[in-house]
């Protein structure tokens, strides 16, 4: 990056990291719950657990069992979609970033703050469920909208370092959301292995890859389905833009455009643990992973991620000596950015909650 | 849309004139509204308060719970102004800010005009915005108000007054902007054959006027941000628009620090100068060290670094001591006095409280008169006298009694109205205009500015906070054409 250009404060590179994510989390529950809604009619005599599952990937299951118990369909769609007093609804992720959004206005695009307005004005308006008939095109519009804001934000703002934290932020969490599907679904579906080769096997799969719109791109690689090719695509695929190690890659590309540091060497923490982390999904196999077990393997992946998104906090947003930190403590119990802070650090403990290690 | 049964109920019409015939520069637009099919005026309406929620243009409304967003109500029935008028209101004006900028830069150094008897000392001492901090500080080229936004009305008699002169923080611009865009994107079709001029250039002047004011001596372009209190300030909407349109960071006091005397902001690569700051915060939060040490949204030190001549605040601490509504009454003085010559635009007649023969007079006529607090803004501490019941009107005798100096009175005006949709008809409603001033290098006045309307039947309140809205304002550019 150009040095003429004035550095990004930091209070709105960790606005647009996490307008970024937020929008990013919004459209993978809204895929997950298309997927599902399809699974169910070719499934229709599935179990109930069906449902389950998508409660596991959002790390929330905890929370869930309490307040709903059973995970229908109903429950499952509302407390994902439209609860509001879940941190990771589709409704609560795209307030969080409208009100990002709405803090670093002069730095985003008007026409991506609309197209945010819009979407969350919409999600506002639904009160209820879609009638049944109108569900998939509820999910896909919403889906469709968080890719016409992702389109946007290419297209009408400059590729300068508030767009390159927006890369990072959407792409760490597509990284993390990817390994967690793959990480629940996998669990779940390699016990059932007399299952193998079957059509229900297949659809399972197949969902799986539909879970993260891979399933025509992995067709075109792989062909037939098999567990460790799925695991090869998803994980160490360098082409599929959801697979974890291109979205690792392309995040640690981002984190170079704003460092300005050169290959091979690192200033800040957080380049030391991504570039470590490219590295090794770089010159990892696929053997290797599922030999050493796929959970141990992600769940370690998403310890780093989670690392990776403390150290850029700690790198580029926190920069605040002792006594201004503690003023801002303050100043938050009267208003500005207070209700920011507090989504942003319930989620960041809600999506910690899976590895109950890694406190912040 | 039939305009035939359009009633200027004896007041002052800005489209009308008092026999009911169109004025000539209105005459083209009423064709084009008159045109319109059922429904259509209604339909452009709707569409720009779609529009509206959608780009998110709100204001946050105080007392309401923390966050809430309404948009400001949009009347598309624009308000004209004739070159001729405006000529004369943009001199008026340039008059009245150089005067007022001279007035505030006597009294923070030698006081000559209280020395010369002109204005009395307590009148300065007790105004709400004197700030005794601001003695003695030369701020760059000896301008204290670099951004005014001045209340214009026109009474019933025609003529357009001076009512207020808004030096500290004036908000509003962004609506001046946004409706003319607003105008352009649903309505098109009325701008045809008028030669409207233009607004857009705003920002740009907004961003000049700053950098011109930079401190001395810089041998790079200088770092100019906004300070906004932040997001949930009734004004925020504004603040953004404006560091977009600009191009220039939007900051918080958090983003802020100053060490060594200088002002710095806390970016991904560090500490970074800033040469410059339009600060959207009243002077009392501005730094707690040297104003009100309780506020948490301002920057400590700050104005340690600006007395020092190491950074330049728009508007600069302390002019607001020209705000207050008794030293206002002291205008047509300050420009006689400064310039040398008679106000252009004079001001509405004002009883000063503390006067005892004023204040008798107030007391006695309060049913005739408004009368105003002499801080207060936002169209609140105000009582209008005709349409005050008698309970309102002891406790404002009350309020006057106690604090006479708080209290100014002046004749009820009868604000100009012009045609407004309300339920599928147009009618006559009340307006004010804000335009606003520069002041850097030059005093600049873009031409047009906020038409503020009272959108309640009868109301003479423009406040966004009490029910008003607010219209497109055209400043022509050359003398109208009749009917095509």
């Amino acid at each position: 990056m150009k040095t003429d250009s004035l550095p990004l404060l930091s209070r709105v590179a960790d606005s647009v990291y996490w307008i970024a994510r937020y929008i990013e989390r919004a459209e993978n529950i809204a895929r997950y719950i298309g997927v599902n809604l399809n699974l169910q009619i070719d499934l229709p005599l599935a179990p109930l657990h069906q449902w389950q599952p998508l409660i596991d990937t959002s790390g929330d299951a905890d929370a869930f069992k309490e307040r709903f118990g059973v995970a229908t369909q109903t429950r499952v769609i509302e407390y994902l979609a439209y609860d509001i007093e879940n941190p990771n609804s589709i409704s609560s992720c795209l307030r969080a970033a409208r009100e990002n959004a709405r803090s670093v206005r002069e730095t985003i695009s008007s026409e991506m703050w609309a197209q945010i307005n819009g979407m969350y004005l919409q999600i506002q308006a639904q009160r209820s469920l879609p009638e049944p008939e109108r569900m998939l095109d509820a999910f896909r519009e919403i889906r469709l909208g968080c890719h016409l804001f992702e389109g946007l934000t290419g297209a009408t703002m400059s590729h300068n370092e508030a767009w390159h934290f927006m890369k990072l932020g959407r792409m760490l969490e597509r990284a993390d959301k990817t390994s967690r599907i793959l990480d629940v679904k996998y669990f779940m579906l390699l016990p059932s292995a007399s299952d193998v080769g079957t059509p229900y096997d297949d659809i399972h799969w197949s969902a799986v890859l539909r879970s993260v719109s891979g399933f025509e791109m992995y067709r075109k690689k792989y062909g037939r389905i098999s567990p460790s090719d799925v695991v090869d695509f998803l994980v160490m695929d360098d082409e599929f833009p959801r697979a974890v190690r291109f979205c690792i890659a392309s995040a640690y590309d981002s984190l170079q455009a704003i460092t300005g540091t050169p290959v091979g060497a690192f200033r800040y923490r957080s380049e030391q643990l991504m570039g470590q982390l490219r590295a090794e999904l770089d010159f990892t196999s696929v053997d290797t992973v599922i030999r050493g077990g796929l959970h141990e393997y992600l769940d370690r992946l998403q310890l780093k991620m989670n690392e990776i998104d403390g150290s850029l906090r700690d790198d580029f947003a926190v920069r605040l000596p002792q006594a201004q930190a503690q003023g801002q403590t303050q100043s938050q119990s009267q208003g500005p950015s207070q209700s920011q802070s507090q989504s942003q650090s319930q989620t960041t403990a809600v999506s910690q909650s899976a590895n109950a290690n890694q406190t912040a | 849309m039939t305009l035939t049964d359009y009633d200027t109920g004896g007041f002052h019409d800005e489209m009308f004139d008092a026999t009911g015939h169109p004025r000539p520069e209105a005459q083209l637009l009423l064709d084009t509204i008159g045109a319109l099919g059922d429904g259509q005026l209604e339909r452009c309406q709707q569409a720009a308060e779609r529009i509206l929620l959608q780009l998110g243009i709100t204001f946050n409304v105080y007392g309401d719970s923390a966050g809430v967003e309404r948009p400001f109500p949009f009347d598309l029935v624009p308000r004209i102004v004739t070159s001729a008028e405006w000529e004369w209101i943009e001199r008026g004006l340039r008059q009245r800010i150089h005067a007022l900028n001279a007035f505030i830069n006597d009294i923070y150094h030698e006081q000559k005009i209280i020395k010369d008897g002109i204005v009395p000392e307590e009148i300065v001492r007790s105004a709400a915005f004197y700030r005794p901090q601001c003695i003695g500080i030369n701020p760059p080229k000896g301008v204290w108000c670099h951004i005014t936004g001045s209340d214009l009305v026109r009474h019933g008699d025609g003529q357009i007054y001076i009512l207020e002169d808004n030096l500290r923080v004036p908000s509003g611009v962004s609506y001046m902007l946004e409706n003319r865009d607003l105008m352009k994107r649903t309505f098109p079709q009325v701008f045809e054959g008028l030669s409207v001029r233009p607004v857009f250039e705003y920002p740009s002047l907004l961003l000049r006027t700053l950098e011109e004011i930079a401190p001395a001596g810089l041998t790079t372009k200088p770092v100019v941000v906004l300070l906004t209190p932040g997001m949930y300030n009734s004004a925020y909407f504004e603040h953004s628009y404006l560091a977009q349109k600009m191009g220039i960071p939007l900051v918080e006091g958090r983003d802020l620090v100053v060490e060594d005397n200088t002002v710095w902001m806390r970016t991904t690569k560090g500490l970074r100068r800033v040469h410059v700051i339009y600060r959207r915060i009243d002077d009392d939060f501005l730094d707690p060290e040297a104003f009100r040490p309780d506020s948490m949204l301002g920057v400590p030190g700050l104005v340690s670094a600006y007395r020092a001549g190491r950074v330049s605040l728009a508007n600069a601490p302390g002019n607001g001591v020209a705000d207050d509504k008794v030293m206002y009454s002291y205008v047509p003085d300050m420009i006689r006095y400064y310039e040398g010559e008679d106000p252009i635009i004079p001001n509405v007649p004002t009883f000063l409280c503390w006067r005892d023969t004023d204040r008798q007079h107030v007391l006695q006529n309060l049913e005739t008169l408004v009368v105003k607090s002499a801080n207060e803004a936002g169209g609140y501490g105000m009582l209008v006298g005709p349409q005050s019941t008698a309970a309102e009107r002891a406790a404002f005798a009350e309020k006057i009694i106690a604090e006479p100096r708080n209290y100014i009175a002046q004749p009820t005006l009868a604000l100009s109205r012009v045609p407004t949709l309300i339920d599928h008809q147009l009618e006559g409603r009340h307006v004010d205009l804000r335009p606003y001033i520069l002041y850097g290098d030059d005093i600049r006045v873009v031409p047009g500015g906020l038409t503020r309307v009272a959108l309640r039947k009868g109301s003479l309140v423009v406040n966004s906070s009490q029910g008003g809205g607010s219209k497109d304002t055209w400043v022509l550019s050359a003398p109208t054409r009749g009917k095509a």
